[in-house]
């Protein structure tokens, strides 16, 4: 092959395929270019940085649904293989934007960050957003630690932005010194499983795992594992697993209530994708390839995965519902809920995983389940870390004691409150429990239908053991809200009757309830990004 | 939807309105469209509410009451489904809008559309946040009711978790001094079994499969509309799940049960479902070891809600075991049979016990509902058995019927007791019964009142509670002779427990507890929730018939049919258990031999 053709394919592939699937990471990007030109250049001073950063999600929104919609079930490669577009980057890549549009909305009526920061704030958002789109949609290991990075120095400094406040740069520095280790360690997994199987390519690498793991003997298979270790800590660390949760609590703590609001949400559903990607890139064989030793080994290799991921869910899911028990600090008590909703999301993994390769119909079942799980906890939890932010400009406070007897001087604000909250335990008629129970349900295929099933079991009986210890703290919540009288000497600024804030916390509520009741239409959404799967 | 699907389906408004009235009116309510000062306003729309709901059940029940018969209108006497309503919810899960009432959810409807009615008359007296109040109440009427009617089992899951949070805020704002723990013990103990309930409903569904019934049974059960849609669900290729509870019920009771196939850890699925299932319902109705939450949720809930309580959810609980648990998998109710009979005798003795010791008047009352309760259970579970009597359907029937009476007149006599308790509270604030003495001189009409209600829950022949505690006990006693002589013998440490509050509490010379001067006569509104209470206790103790007009068709045809799958499928169940772990054979033995001699 001489070189014209070389650059003449590659600039086919980047111009005609890739690019044009690239439009909504690519609105992103230049939206973030604008935002800084706007602070930089004199000439666009008159810019709201703001408006600039919600125009380009808007648009990114847009782009992104439209591929969404023109997705079916697609798989195509883009820039040369590092980079995959199929159902489940559309369908991550319209809650991303979608998430990022309702975000900047709420940034601006929160009032952190203020106008001198904003554009900082946005170009910080986007940026991270961006990686976010790329965890995705990434294909290639290389990929998949740059999109890590990307996604998480944004997240860094976010989590100091808080300049003045001793705990907001603590919460970096922590965040920071987490997150590089954990880069690191997987780093060091990414370069042994490519040497191990000569390649990085995901699907590249699935054939070449089945193939070694089904061969044996060798030291190879432990390299191998070795390696998937250490990948698996740093999509922990994304995914703020137990072991790796230690940084989730203080950064929550100590970053404003609009930054936890970002991590909870955005890098939750990144790192659930991409754990999607890697389970099943490298468990499953592409589409195409018949080799029946490989596909024994992979099947050996899943069960690695499964375990690996079911065991983490359950401590992930037990220590985080236990440690939010003790919490007085309201961002702190939602770190450790953000915890425990990882685990029950990485149960639905571990279930898809155990589903994939053996029931391809009831393996989409799964991730429809995981994705149904995503958007509901987008507005769950935007509306919880809303709430917190208004409550914090009106309380000057953000921890539960200061919520005492909050129902009488604003009974809406409760009523949202609870709705969010209970949504969180898991109780009909709200989001929370359809996504709970799509989870349980594929808890229960796998039950039925794999090998599996002792871990399934265990599984299922811890998340629903769960469940029921979850209602204790989250209910505290409300109890103080509404039983508790309030504190005498507490100055609590008077609300207005109708505030922009109040009608953005009702907006974002509202589907909580909605899509409790309603839910065949977001399921049909859920379903498309499970295509990918079968 | 269109007219044909009215026409077709002529309950689907009347049923929707009794059961989701209620809640439209709370969310009226919570709107800031009347102002919260407006507290009588609102007390008169939430009891409107419930009246008209009252109202529209009762014209349901009673074909005829109103003029002519409708076609929205039950027929009594006609055992199986009738007024279903279907409509598609989640298809892709293939989740319903399935409403429907028969012979053992339509006495239930009324009663509690009748006690909510009378509980929200008896919220007056509540004075701290009426809208919120009557907001919650609203949505737990609607609640109760959607358990009932829900044919679905997803939505009667919905229905059975909308209760507990209005429950959790009505016990915790407006309870007595322990108001919170009682509130989050309720909701502990109810989440739990309901976690239980969750798993065995995934379990069930995923088992589940429409393809194996015949196009016949597809269409009686409501999971297909006609023979054509049902030819689509035998001729699927992918296995067909359901969570309708007729289909489900046929699947079990399948000679070749799906979920009797299905094992777990070695011990059949449908034994597995039918005892996570039966923890999630004896929780609610409630049975020892687990009805610790029950004292303190009744004691500390205001009077109203204490009456809804032990008159209605509790019932939720016996409900459950006799639409659930026993069609669905009659093979754990087989095998299990001596733990239902052993845990309602357990309770009816215990809580009797309880009951004798207690000094908090309320508290009697509490324990008294475990014991009678205690009664519903062993009622259904003598159901199951079989023993010498060679698969003789009329000892479970009688059993059963027994259990539905008794859990209507429990609802009517314990809603009675507690008012009653409640009438004395409000006017002394205290409930020692060490203090009491002497009310039949100071409130003549009102001892008279609660005398007759306390009797009625002592079941006194002709009083209500008589008829369900002796059908229970005869039924009993071809099960197992012990249980039933012990159940006769709890009779007379219920009589002892009542009789001694009435002595201590309406008897004697003179009022020696604080707060004397407050003792007034009843007034207008306190009279017009007792009366109709006492008066009803009295009439269906004197004809029971009247309820046994709409229960005993529906459970005779449900015990015939399950005493059908017994001789079917375990023909020689009394020599040789067949589903067999080997702790329950044990377990069963002896009461078989005592079943034999």
């Amino acid at each position: 092959m001489d070189l014209g053709t070389l650059v003449s394919g590659t600039l086919t592939d980047t111009i005609d395929v890739s690019v044009p699937l690239f439009r909504t990471e690519l609105a992103i990007a230049a939206s973030v270019v604008i935002v800084l030109l706007c602070r930089m250049l004199p000439v666009l001073r008159w810019l709201d940085s703001g408006v600039v950063a919600l125009g380009g999600a808007a648009f990114a929104l847009a782009y992104a649904w439209a591929d969404f919609q023109a997705a079916g079930s697609v798989r195509q490669e883009l820039f040369g293989g590092l980079l995959v577009f199929d159902s489940l980057t559309a369908s991550i890549r319209v809650l991303l934007a979608g998430f990022l549009v309702l975000y900047l909305m709420f940034t601006r009526i929160s009032g952190i960050p203020d106008r001198e920061d904003a554009a900082d704030f946005s170009a910080l958002v986007l940026g991270a957003t961006l990686g976010m789109c790329l965890m995705a949609s990434a294909n290639h290991l290389l990929m998949v630690f740059m999109a890590v990075e990307m996604a998480s120095v944004p997240s860094y400094a976010l989590a100091g932005f808080l300049k003045g406040r001793k705990a907001s740069s603590e919460a970096a520095l922590k965040y920071a010194v987490y997150g590089a280790g954990a880069a690191g360690i997987m780093l060091y997994g990414i370069s042994l499983l490519g040497g191990v199987t000569g390649s990085f390519h995901l699907p590249t690498m699935a054939v070449e795992i089945g193939r070694i793991v089904a061969a044996g003997g060798d030291g190879k298979v432990l390299v191998l594992v070795l390696g998937g270790l250490m990948l698996a800590v740093g999509l922990a660390f994304k995914l703020s697993a137990v072991p790796f949760h230690f940084w989730c609590p203080d950064v929550f703590e100590g970053a404003a209530a609009e930054v936890g609001a970002f991590l909870s949400v955005a890098s939750k559903a990144a790192a659930v994708a991409l754990t999607l990607r890697i389970v099943f890139g490298l468990g499953t064989l592409p589409a195409g390839v018949v080799d029946a030793d490989a596909a024994a080994g992979l099947a050996d290799a899943r069960h690695f995965m499964v375990y690996l991921v079911g065991g983490m869910a359950a401590i992930t899911c037990t220590l985080g519902n236990l440690a939010a028990y003790g919490q007085t600090n309201m961002k702190r008590l939602l770190a450790y809920s953000t915890v425990a909703h990882a685990g029950y999301l990485m149960m639905g993994v571990a279930a898809a995983t155990a589903l994939a390769g053996v029931h391809p119909a009831n393996a989409r079942q799964a991730v429809s389940a995981l994705t149904f799980y995503l958007a509901t906890y987008l507005f769950m939890n935007l509306a919880a870390f809303a709430i917190v932010a208004v409550l914090r400009n009106r309380l000057r406070s953000e921890e539960i004691a200061a919520y005492a007897g909050l129902v009488r001087t604003s009974p809406g604000m409760v009523v949202a409150a609870a709705v969010v909250l209970v949504s969180l335990i898991g109780l009909p008629p709200l989001a929370g429990f359809i996504a709970k129970f799509l989870v349980f349900s594929s808890l229960v295929q796998a039950i039925t239908l794999t090998s599996e099933r002792p871990l399934m079991l265990v599984l299922l009986v811890i998340g629903g053991i769960n469940t029921v210890i979850s209602l204790f703290y989250y209910l505290r919540v409300l109890k103080v809200m509404t039983f508790d009288p309030p504190a005498e000497d507490h100055y609590v600024e008077p609300p207005s009757a109708v505030s922009l804030a109040g009608w953005y916390i009702t907006a974002v509520a509202v589907p909580v309830v909605v899509f409790g009741i309603l839910w065949s239409g977001l399921y049909d959404f859920a379903q498309m990004a499970g295509t990918f799967a079968s | 939807m269109t007219p044909a699907d009215a026409l077709s389906q002529p309950a689907l408004w009347p049923l929707t309105a009794i059961v989701f009235l209620p809640a439209l009116v709370a969310a009226v309510l919570s709107l800031p469209i009347i102002p919260k000062a407006r507290e009588e306003a609102i007390r008169w729309i939430a009891l409107a509410t419930t009246a008209v709901v009252f109202v529209l059940s009762l014209w349901m029940a009673w074909p005829g009451l109103f003029g002519a018969r409708g076609p929205a209108q039950f027929t009594v006497g006609e055992p199986g489904m009738q007024l279903v309503v279907s409509r598609p919810w989640i298809p892709s899960f293939n989740i319903e809008y399935l409403l429907g009432v028969d012979g053992i959810s339509m006495p239930l409807v009324v009663l509690t559309t009748f006690l909510s009615m009378l509980a929200c008359a008896a919220s007056w007296p509540i004075t701290k946040h009426i809208k919120a109040y009557h907001v919650l109440f609203l949505l737990l009427e609607t609640g109760m009711l959607g358990v009932f009617v829900s044919l679905d089992f997803f939505l009667f899951y919905v229905f059975w978790e909308v209760m507990l949070l209005p429950m959790y805020f009505l016990i915790g704002i407006w309870g007595g001094p322990r108001r919170e723990y009682a509130a989050i013990k309720f909701f502990l103990y109810t989440l739990l079994g309901s976690v239980l309930m969750l798993i065995a409903i995934l379990m069930l569904y995923f088992t589940s499969d429409l393809r194996m019934l015949s196009p016949e049974q597809l269409v009686a059960s409501h999971a297909a509309v006609d023979a054509a849609a049902a030819r689509q669900i035998t001729e699927a290729t992918e296995p067909v799940h359901t969570f309708n509870l007729l289909a489900l019920a046929e699947l079990g009771q399948l000679k070749n049960s799906p979920f009797a196939a299905a094992s777990i850890r070695g011990v059949s699925l449908e034994v597995w479902a039918f005892l996570l299932l039966l923890i999630g319902f004896v929780i609610k109705v409630p049975v020892v070891p687990v009805h610790t939450w029950l004292p303190d949720a009744h004691v500390e809930a205001p009077t109203p809600i204490s009456m809804i309580l032990a008159g209605v959810l509790l019932k939720l609980g016996g409900y459950g075991i006799l639409r659930i648990c026993y069609p669905i998998c009659p093979g754990g109710g087989l095998a299990l049979a001596w733990l239902v009979c052993g845990l309602g005798v357990v309770s009816m003795v215990y809580g009797a016990f309880a009951a004798l010791a207690q000094k908090d008047f309320k508290r009697m009352v509490a324990y008294s509902s475990v014991s009678h309760m205690g009664y519903v259970m062993l009622g259904l579970g003598v159901w199951s058995a079989v023993g010498a009597n060679g698969f003789d359907p009329d000892y479970w029937a009688q059993g059963v019927n027994g259990a539905m009476f008794q859990m209507l007149a429990h609802g009517f006599s314990s809603a009675g007791m507690f008012f009653m308790v409640g009438v004395l509270y409000d006017r002394v604030h205290h409930r020692n019964l060490e203090e009491f003495g002497g009310i039949f001189n100071r409130m003549p009409v009102y001892a008279s009142l609660a005398v007759a209600v306390f009797f009625a829950g002592l079941g006194l022949p002709g009083l209500c509670g008589f008829i369900g505690e002796v059908l229970v006990t005869l039924s009993a006693w071809n099960y197992s002779r012990w249980l039933a002589v012990i159940s006769a013998f709890t009779v007379i440490l219920t009589a002892a427990y009542i009789l001694w509050a009435i002595q201590r509490v309406y008897l004697g010379a003179e009022y020696k507890g604080p707060d004397g001067d407050h003792l007034t006569p009843m007034t207008g509104r306190e009279l017009a929730i007792a009366t109709p209470l006492v008066f009803l206790a009295i009439l269906f103790g004197v004809a029971p018939q009247l309820l046994f007009n709409y229960v005993t068709p529906t459970v005779n045809r449900q015990v015939e049919t399950l005493a059908a799958w017994t001789r079917e499928v375990h023909p020689d169940f009394p020599g040789q258990p067949a589903l067999a772990p080997a702790a329950s054979a044990a377990s069963t033995a002896p009461a078989r031999a005592l079943a034999e001699d």
